[in-house]
């Protein structure tokens, strides 16, 4: 099988390490792994904060990067969001690229999707020591309707201990723009998070989005937790918290 | 209200909601409560996801034809001998309050708790005229007391602590009462009876109007609804157009999910179904029955973006799971109807420039779609205001001037990269132990609270390479 990787703008330039943990993950698992070039970012920020005309640009050039892509697997449930429900409205406008659109939204899985309902993996076969607990993001959650696939993979993992986050389908305060529009409310929200994610006694906490990881990593360090903020393909690929 | 909340910007309201440790434990407690209320009662509920399918679709087919089902209600009212009154604007719903008021010699009225009231003023108003207004619902009468506003749709004193209300009304009704709930609502109850006894007229809002039968439905816990529906001479029922809907089988549908949803009942302590006056045999009941149809902002919408925040039931879900609700509370947002649809409802009554800030206090995580009944899209309708926001020029010319930029830098992968270069230099002297720790000017926002990875040494993009 093939599949192409659209690594998104965090990942690019903050997260590389969880772009090649994916592709570790992809390859072992037999997955033949190609990355298009000229990738920027989905266009999300645009299109949340209003500026739909330029979000539109930006759907149009990425629909043509994937156009030859079998499938594309991407490393954070909000920009899957985006491609598979947003931009075959903000292409509408032409009948071509629409068309495009509706056939990368439908070719496009973040990767616990991925690895779940199109590899058919749950166990993956690689080894991770320490407890885990895991974030739903909300654009995974409640966008995609996926609770269920990064807490089977997770489950799966040798030596991984998964303990349920209270209030884990909370959001933890990032919200894009959100983050730096009302800052202070925003690391409110995330301080209640955080304080969940110790109270669990996990060594990390494990989510499936850049945005989250960011904005929950960035408190953890900053408070100097013993808690580590991974990407779920960080965990499945084995990289061990040390 | 001493002073308007408006004076200060949002973020500021805001910001200082989060200084108010009272505020933050009543929330914190409060909406805790309700959530798991609610999901309790749905649980226990296999059949409330199609119920909420079908009150949403009756919402939507009852918006179609609006002007049938308005007027088959307003027949139904005046066969059963009310009046009915058209509202355009909340100015003339208030006049007519307060002329109906004049006419009938009215001293006192007790109210039923009414968002709508809430809405235009309408105790401002009274009081202006001369006449008394009483809140009779437990937490609308703490927070007239405190002259006050509502900060949540259901609960309007939930931003009050026990102690807090102990101590108002040790002022206010001259004890000293102790911080007990059971002994504060003896003392209102109190206080009460006798107002409704005194009142002249009972004013009440509407939770639904069934046009086929002309039934005005009210939901209480406290049976209040009752007291100010029958004792007063008159009552004035204030509603919302699009409260309206089509059969007692379709209020059947909405009653089993509004309760559920508002504070995980199955049903509310009291439903009172009112049919116009006191008819002839009955021996309860008011002597005349108005009904105000009120647009105020509404009709507008119906083919608007807005659409859907008319199926609204004001059951206050969305407010108990937004995580910026939870946070900052009701008053801050500055408005009569606060939390996310609260952000709607304000742009569809005040306009879209009056929510510039508000349509930001989102993060469009989507909890609030995902528990309301009607299943209301809130996070896209937010979206859709940020879009009028920016299209229209209301948003601040130096935010659409980096999203601009923005926009080029994403449309360029050499633009792109070159960014990724620059920041990598640019960062180096707030990088600590592999984390950027302290940012200046508009990127301290970030760093004020939380640390921020730095550019990688090398793109993924980069990295790539070697992996092929």
């Amino acid at each position: 099988m093939k599949a192409s990787i659209m690594i998104t703008c965090l990942g690019d330039m903050f997260f590389p390490e969880v772009g090649v943990a994916m592709v570790k993950l992809l390859r072992a698992l037999g997955v033949e792994v190609d990355f298009p070039d000229g990738q920027t970012c989905c266009g999300m920020p645009l299109f949340n904060s209003g500026y739909h005309a330029d979000a539109a640009e930006v759907a149009a050039r990425t629909v043509k990067l994937f156009e030859a892509s079998e499938h594309v697997v991407v490393p954070s449930g909000s920009c899957a969001w985006m491609v598979k429900t947003e931009y075959p409205g903000l292409l509408k406008h032409d009948p071509a690229l629409m068309a495009s659109a509706i056939r990368l939204a439908a070719k496009t899985r973040e990767l616990s999707q991925f690895l779940v309902e199109v590899l058919g993996v749950e166990r993956v076969g690689s080894s991770f020591k320490g407890r885990v607990t895991y974030h739903d993001s909300c654009h995974l959650l409640r966008g995609l309707g996926e609770s269920a696939a990064p807490r089977k993979l997770l489950r799966a993992v040798d030596g991984v201990e998964l303990v349920e986050l209270p209030g884990a389908d909370e959001c933890c305060g990032f919200g894009g723009s959100f983050s730096v529009r009302l800052p202070e409310v925003s690391s409110v929200i995330l301080d209640k998070k955080l304080a969940n994610a110790e109270r669990t006694g996990a060594d990390c906490l494990v989510a499936c989005d850049a945005g989250c990881l960011m904005q929950m990593g960035g408190g953890l360090t900053r408070r100097g937790s013993r808690v580590k903020a991974l990407h779920l393909a960080q965990v499945l690929a084995g990289e061990d918290t040390a | 209200m001493s002073e308007s909340p408006l004076a200060v910007p949002f973020p500021e309201r805001a910001g200082a909601a989060l200084q108010d440790a009272f505020l933050q434990q009543a929330l914190a407690i409060a909406t805790t409560k309700f959530i798991e209320l609610r999901k309790e009662s749905f649980e226990g509920f296999p059949q409330g996801e199609a119920l909420r399918d079908r009150a949403r679709a009756i919402k939507e087919a009852t918006l179609q034809r609006l002007d049938f089902y308005l007027g088959q209600l307003a027949d139904s009212i005046e066969r059963l001998g009310g009046r009915v009154h058209w509202a355009t604007t909340g100015a003339e719903a208030r006049e007519i309050v307060l002329r109906l008021c004049r006419d009938k010699g009215v001293r006192m009225a007790v109210k039923s708790k009414s968002m709508a009231t809430e809405e235009i003023d309408l105790n401002e108003a009274l009081e202006h005229a001369g006449v008394t207004p009483v809140e009779t619902d437990l937490g609308e009468y703490i927070i007239q007391l405190a002259h006050e506003r509502p900060s949540h749709i259901i609960a309007p004193a939930i931003h009050k602590t026990k102690g807090q209300v102990a101590e108002l009304f040790s002022k206010e009704l001259h004890g000293d009462f102790a911080a007990d709930p059971e002994v504060l609502t003896a003392v209102a109850r109190k206080a009460l009876r006798e107002k409704f006894l005194q009142a002249d007229m009972g004013i009440t809002g509407a939770n639904f109007a069934v046009a086929e039968t002309g039934t005005v439905a009210l939901v209480t816990n406290e049976g209040n609804g009752r007291m100010v529906t029958s004792l007063p001479r008159l009552h004035v029922a204030v509603m919302g157009i699009e409260k309206v809907i089509p059969s007692m089988t379709d209020l059947m549908v909405f009653l089993a999910i509004l309760a559920r949803s508002a504070t995980g009942q199955k049903l509310s302590s009291y439903t009172t179904l009112v049919r116009g006056p006191r008819q002839k045999g009955e021996l309860e009941g008011p002597d005349e029955f108005h009904l105000i149809l009120m647009d105020n902002g509404r009709a507008r919408q119906i083919a608007g973006t807005l659409r859907e925040a008319l199926y609204c039931l004001r059951c206050g879900a969305c407010l108990n799971v937004c995580p910026v609700y939870r946070q900052i509370g009701g008053h801050a947002y500055g408005y009569t109807y606060p939390g996310p649809i609260g952000i709607l409802l304000t742009a569809m009554l005040k306009g879209t420039e009056s929510v510039k800030d508000l349509a930001h206090a989102s993060s469009l995580c989507g909890a609030c779609k995902d528990v309301c009944p009607v299943r209301i899209d809130i996070p896209r309708m937010l979206i859709e205001l940020r879009e009028h926001l920016d299209r229209e020029r209301i948003a601040p010319w130096p935010e659409r001037m980096i999203f601009s930029m923005f926009k080029l830098i994403l449309l360029s992968p050499a633009l792109f990269h070159v960014s990724a270069f620059l920041g990598r230099a640019l960062q180096i002297p707030f990088v600590t132990n592999g984390r950027v720790r302290r940012l200046p000017l508009f990127f301290a926002k970030w760093t004020r609270t939380r640390d921020l990875p730095p550019i990688a040494a090398k793109t993924f993009r980069e990295r790539w390479k070697e992996l092929d």
